[in-house]
């Protein structure tokens, strides 16, 4: 991965005004992927959507991580099925 | 304009005290939340409302202005005059974005107020609490777009304006109904150097032709007079794109399905690959008949027995 593709973890951090500790224990939920290269940590942009929601449901809904990653499953859980339900239609088109 | 009453958005009485509030919004927050609705315009819709219910009754000073003008508003001229003024002064408000070219825009971010919010306090936008205050990579734009089933038979290059933006995409052959495509980079802009926001296109697929689809293979139905069916013969029926002639088989039952192999659908992203067409015959059963060809069928009934 390039590091153009990154972002440091100090400047996440900075940015979002929150702590080192906090994205770290994102990462140890298993919310977040955070990547060590030289004694450096970094976020992969492909990331910050993710690490962005997971923030405004922390900061603006008072959720702690437990209710966080049962969100996000329940979430992509939910995703799933609306593709599921898209096929479905699609395919209930062929009756109409 | 009508006049809106927070107390009641948020479910708590005129007196209820800020700890009070504060409870009531959190609450609805999490229920109306954009994060926890994804694709839910109703519920962003009522996300909206109670931010601004909560900006208002959550600040002592809106909150007095409100209990004491609020419910005036729209019934007492002179009042409304007063606050069209004080309006005119503030300046307008910031307005969700909208797209060009046929999109259907949807905005996210916080700051959309209602006339009765903007008459009373002027623009602005939130303080505190409400509003989506976490942000470095650029807002995610959602937008529609429109497609006749023909269009997405072959890949297309479209420029849309977004936001005053030319982009240039291409829509490749055999997209789905409801396929939703990401255009990286062509969100809104990133805070403090951090990145753009994506575009999401979402795709609707009106077909007004007489095949039916299911992902890759088309279906379509083709009426076959008794004696092709009977006799067997050719037939030349029209596929997606072109004609193709068909070897009828003799003694054909009604509802037999053919498949045509490589006349359906294009398989998206698979360039010169398609799925198959199947052609069902309804067998049409003559009528008018004239008294000679009743006579002949009552000669093959005779032969029957």
């Amino acid at each position: 991965m390039n590091l153009e593709d990154l972002i440091t973890i100090t400047d996440f951090c900075k940015s979002y005004q929150i702590s080192k500790a906090m994205i770290v224990e994102f990462k140890e939920f298993g919310l977040v992927n955070i990547i060590e290269n030289k004694n450096t940590l970094y976020m992969p942009l492909t990331e910050l959507p993710k690490a962005e929601k997971i923030l405004r449901l922390h900061s603006e809904l008072d959720i702690n991580l437990e209710g966080i990653e049962v969100i996000t499953q329940l979430l992509n859980r939910m995703e799933e099925m609306q593709k599921e339900m898209t096929r479905l239609q699609n395919r209930l088109r062929l009756y109409e | 304009m009508e006049y809106i009453d927070y107390y009641k958005l948020l479910g708590v009485s005129k007196n209820a005290t800020e700890k009070e509030i504060k409870s009531a919004y959190r609450k609805l927050a999490r229920k109306y939340h954009p994060d926890v609705n994804p694709n839910d315009k109703t519920a962003e819709q009522k996300f909206k409302e109670i931010n601004e219910a909560n900006e208002v009754l959550s600040d002592p000073e809106k909150r007095k202005k409100y209990d004491q003008y609020g419910d005036q508003y729209g019934k007492d001229w002179q009042h409304a005059e007063e606050f069209e003024k004080a309006r005119k002064a503030q300046g307008s408000r910031r307005r969700s974005q909208q797209y060009a070219g046929g999109f259907e825009g949807q905005d996210f971010g916080g700051g959309d107020f209602s006339d009765f919010f903007d008459a009373m306090f002027g623009g602005g936008g939130f303080s505190s609490g409400g509003g989506r205050q976490v942000k470095f990579r650029g807002q995610d734009f959602n937008a529609e777009l429109r497609l006749q089933l023909r269009d997405a038979y072959k890949t297309q290059k479209q420029t849309l304006t977004v936001n005053g933006k030319n982009i240039r995409i291409t829509i490749p052959a055999g997209i789905e109904n409801g396929q939703t495509i990401k255009i990286a980079g062509h969100g809104g802009p990133g805070r403090n150097g951090g990145p753009k926001g994506d575009l999401y296109i979402t795709f609707s697929i009106e077909n007004k032709t007489d095949f039916k689809r299911d992902k890759n293979n088309l279906y379509k139905n083709v009426d076959l007079d008794l004696y092709t069916a009977v006799l067997g013969g050719e037939l030349t029926v029209t596929t997606f794109d072109g004609k193709a002639k068909l070897k009828v088989k003799p003694e054909t039952q009604n509802g037999t399905t053919v498949k045509l192999k490589g006349k359906g659908f294009p398989i998206y992203k698979k360039e010169g690959q398609y799925g198959d067409l199947f052609i069902t015959y309804t067998v049409k059963t003559p009528t008018k008949l004239s008294a000679q060809e009743k006579e002949l069928f009552k000669q093959l009934v005779s032969l029957k027995k």
